[in-house]
């Protein structure tokens, strides 16, 4: 296959793509068959490199090169399909631009030197700060995009090795309420349901989701299962109209943070109208209600404890009287007869009911709360832990769950259990052979307060991988001037320059995807493994092996005995004790291999993943007396959290009259480091634009395409309007997507964040609209 | 020079004659649907003149209802 031919299968797969997701259930019959055409390629199985869907992808290698990619038939995920990022995804490889050569910043300067000599520097640095401020002055910051093997280096080295919990990665952004929302309600993090759960649900609430755009595949899949059988809705529940909500049967739109009342409101409709499933509560569900007026973190070294206060069915019952749907609909904006309706789906025992969500839950000064929130509904109506019946709270990144959650790249993490935990602590010392006495007992910087904490002067030494920060964090107006002081020494590790290379003191090149081998776990607590396909170019190497050169060099080689052709699968052979025992085995790399994935708990008997946990007709991990077993909790018992609806900590008013969203487009992967590098891709959606109701814009006299100031009290940034077209936000809100680094939105954002999770909300903040 | 790829919509019942007169047009390849009525449109030309060409008679193609750009490559590819 020559360049024009890879070319032309390129645009053919983005037209199908995108006619799939437009009309849902097309087939083109020749999709497969013309892919496969040239016979001297070789096809490699492994996980697309983007969002947490984790489709399976076929990578098509030719003369030593990636050339095309396909979607695996043979992944339950995707069935073979992608969306049009998946496609695409080899291109960024060939980047003219791309990190083939450390870069070393010299008298404000570049040079280019060799990786010896840069992992020499990078080592020395670190060791120097550590002897010179104490361990606690230097600090890792990783991704929800490291590979697994690298993210358990990465823990190993700084909590077993150095003796310092500074390890915090980018999935504090996206998914850690998410994690404190499963750990509070059920003491075990990731959804107990699998994406089987589609083929067997009547109905899908879409709680903050915009499927379409940031999950397409399972959208399409959702799509499809309309199609074919009767009686499946899906109910699109926004602060903004979108692609999602125009394949919806109903789009609910509500005002930003009403989505904590309309939950309660459900939850008071449920027991109002005796929809509760009065055996399972009894059985399974225990009452908690936690700390109000929690705050919102805006100020450093914020302190947050929750505390559990039992309380009975009836306290809740009372505390709910407050939500009646009628009394809620100034708050939320959303009709008393809409939340009735949302509840009598809930409700109706005939009716198997899938929530879905992602950013919009999670990026929440109330994400923990909203979480619980959501699993309350689910526990009152029994609807969880079966196929087609359960919450479902949806990854962002590719292996969100697999590396940040499962290894444990957060602060307060070990690969098993959290710091906290002296038995935790013990386990993780005797795995990784250092004494228990190192691994320190406290957690330190979470994301937001790590970079606070760059900019305090107090770390001294930050090393970045697989990740933006300076795109996307939020307020990036403090933490980028924060990382360009000379009191931070700063190690970026990338494929590409970024705005946070721009500010490194040393770069280093980085492998991409299916230049190493890894494994990447998913939103379905699935396992992904692949093989190396292609070489990296330059010098560039995988992360993993860059944290292990340096550790030795800082002279703990003895703590990191890997082979350097062989490393991913002898840490993944160390990790996977972690996890041994019935709640969370992890296959063996052996299966993996020979499989597109593999749900953990792996039951080694059968050699099957299992797909719904709690549930003892599918999870052996249960109580066999008993039919649903919540076995994260000591008792076995799940939560309803009563949690009340509070403000957002910044509401529009005069000077600044708009509520302003981020988000995510199709074409763009995050921060658009890769996906920009796309031409198809980039072509499609070249920059940033800043979305406004048509009554707004015309209000302010504002055209399409027309530049205008976005404008917190944090920044601004210079944008063109977008009326009408691709999103619709309501009335007095604007949405600008974050991906384009010349019109940085987070320069704009507050970094206010969910004291339970830390997690900081992208999703609310007043601004101000002038035209340029 | 440039490869586009285009979802084709033909009018109400001329699916197999936009098929054809699309397979009969220079410059074009196609990948019908199996089961909707729509068609994949891959175009690929050499020069800014038979780019224009192209145009031109997709324009004149009557059972086409509507044309919907999706993507462009050049050989080159582009970068940043």
């Amino acid at each position: 296959m020559n360049r024009r031919n890879f070319l032309k299968k390129a645009a053919a797969a983005s037209a199908m793509a995108a006619a799939v997701t437009m009309i849902p259930g097309i087939l083109f019959a020749s999709d497969q068959e013309d892919s496969t055409l040239s016979g001297d390629i070789n096809w490699t199985k492994g996980p697309c490199r983007f969002c947490g869907v984790g489709c399976g992808i076929l990578v098509g290698t030719q003369n030593g090169k990636a050339v095309a990619v396909k979607g695996d038939p043979n992944s339950s995920v995707n069935k073979g399909l992608l969306c049009v990022k998946g496609y695409h995804q080899i291109m960024c490889t060939s980047s003219a631009d791309r990190l083939t050569k450390p870069l070393v910043k010299k008298n404000g300067k570049y040079v280019e030197t060799s990786m010896e000599e840069a992992l020499d520097l990078v080592a020395s640095k670190m060791k120097e700060t550590i002897e010179t401020h104490g361990k606690d002055s230097v600090a890792m910051y990783t991704s929800g995009q490291s590979t697994i093997p690298e993210g358990y280096v990465a823990s190993k080295f700084m909590k077993g090795a150095i003796g310092t919990n500074n390890l915090d990665c980018n999935a504090r952004l996206c998914m850690a309420s998410a994690v404190t929302g499963f750990l509070t309600t059920f003491g075990a993090d990731e959804p107990m349901g699998c994406y089987e759960d589609i083929e067997h649900a009547n109905v899908f609430v879409l709680w903050g989701n915009n499927m379409a755009e940031m999950h397409p595949v399972l959208f399409s899949r959702m799509l499809d299962n309309r199609l074919t059988r009767k009686n499946v809705k899906i109910i699109d529940l926004a602060t903004r109209t979108t692609r999602t909500s125009k394949a919806a049967d109903k789009s609910i739109l509500f005002k930003p943070q009403g989505d904590l009342a309309i939950a309660n409101a459900i939850c008071y409709e449920l027991i109002n109208n005796g929809w509760v499933n009065n055996s399972f509560v009894e059985k399974h569900v225990v009452f908690n209600k936690g700390k109000t007026n929690i705050g919102y973190g805006l100020e450093d070294k914020f302190k947050f404890k929750d505390e559990a206060t039992p309380i009975n069915f009836n306290q809740y019952k009372t505390f709910l009287e407050d939500y009646r749907p009628d009394k809620v609909e100034t708050i939320t904006g959303v009709s008393a007869k809409d939340i009735k309706y949302l509840a009598s789906l809930y409700g109706d025992p005939n009716l198997k009911v899938v929530s879905f969500w992602c950013m919009g839950l999670n990026q929440h000064t109330r994400g923990t709360w909203m979480n619980n929130l959501v699993y309350n509904i689910h526990l009152l109506t029994g609807k969880i832990s079966q196929p087609g019946n359960g919450p479902f709270s949806l990854t962002g990144q590719p292996s969100a769950c697999g590396t940040a959650r499962e290894v444990g790249t957060f602060t307060h993490k070990l690969p098993k259990g959290v710091v906290m935990n002296k038995k935790h602590r013990e386990l993780a010392a005797k795995i990784w052979k250092v004494p228990y006495e190192r691994i320190p007992a406290k957690p330190t910087y979470h994301a937001t307060e790590m970079f606070r904490a760059v900019d305090r002067g107090d770390i001294k030494f930050i090393w970045t991988q697989v990740t933006n920060p300076l795109v996307s964090l939020p307020k990036t107006s403090r933490y980028r001037p924060a990382m360009e002081k000379d009191s931070c020494f700063v190690v970026v590790s990338d494929v590409f320059p970024t705005p946070t290379s721009d500010v490194a003191d040393v770069i280093l090149p980085a492998a991409w995807h299916v230049e190493k081998s890894g494994m990447y776990g998913n939103s379905e607590r699935r396992t992904q493994y692949w093989d190396k396909m292609v070489e990296a170019p330059g010098e560039a190497m995988p992360d993993a092996w860059m944290t292990i050169e340096i550790a030795k060099r800082m002279g703990y080689g003895d703590l990191f005995p890997y082979s350097k052709e062989n490393h991913h699968e002898e840490i993944y052979n160390e990790y996977r004790q972690f996890h041994a025992g019935k709640k969370h085995n992890m296959a063996p790399v052996e299966v993996l291999k020979k499989q597109s994935g593999v749900i953990w708990p792996y039951i080694e008997e059968t050699g099957k993943s299992t797909q719904w946990r709690f549930n003892s007709k599918y999870d052996p991990a249960c109580d066999s007396t008993k039919d649903f077993d919540f076995y994260g909790k000591p008792n076995g018992k799940a939560v309803i959290w009563q949690r009340p609806y509070e403000p957002a900590p910044e509401v529009p008013d005069n000077e600044y009259p708009f509520w302003l969203n981020t988000g995510r487009v199709i074409e763009h992967w995050h921060t658009g480091s890769m996906t920009r590098r796309i031409p198809v891709l980039h072509q499609a959606v070249p920059n940033a634009y800043v979305e406004f109701h048509p009554d707004d814009a015309k209000q302010m006299g504002i055209r399409n395409k027309q530049k205008v100031k976005v404008i917190s009290r944090r920044g601004t940034t210079v944008l063109p309007a977008s009326i009408n077209e691709r999103g619709m936000p309501t009335k007095g809100q604007v949405f600008v997507p974050f991906f384009d680094e010349s019109m940085l939105i987070n320069d704009v954002t507050l970094d206010a964040f969910c004291p339970i999770s830390k997690e900081p909300d992208y999703k609310k903040c007043a601004v101000r609209i002038e035209k340029v | 020079m440039p490869i586009k790829s285009y979802i084709a919509f033909p009018h109400s019942g001329e699916k197999n004659q936009l098929i054809s007169a699309l397979k009969n047009t220079e410059h074009c390849e196609v990948v019908p649907s199996t089961n909707k009525d729509v068609i994949v449109l891959v175009t690929d030309t050499e020069n800014d003149q038979q780019e224009e060409d192209l145009q031109q008679i997709l324009h004149s193609i009557k059972e086409i209802e509507h044309l919907n750009l999706v993507s462009g490559f050049n050989d080159k590819a582009t970068q940043l």
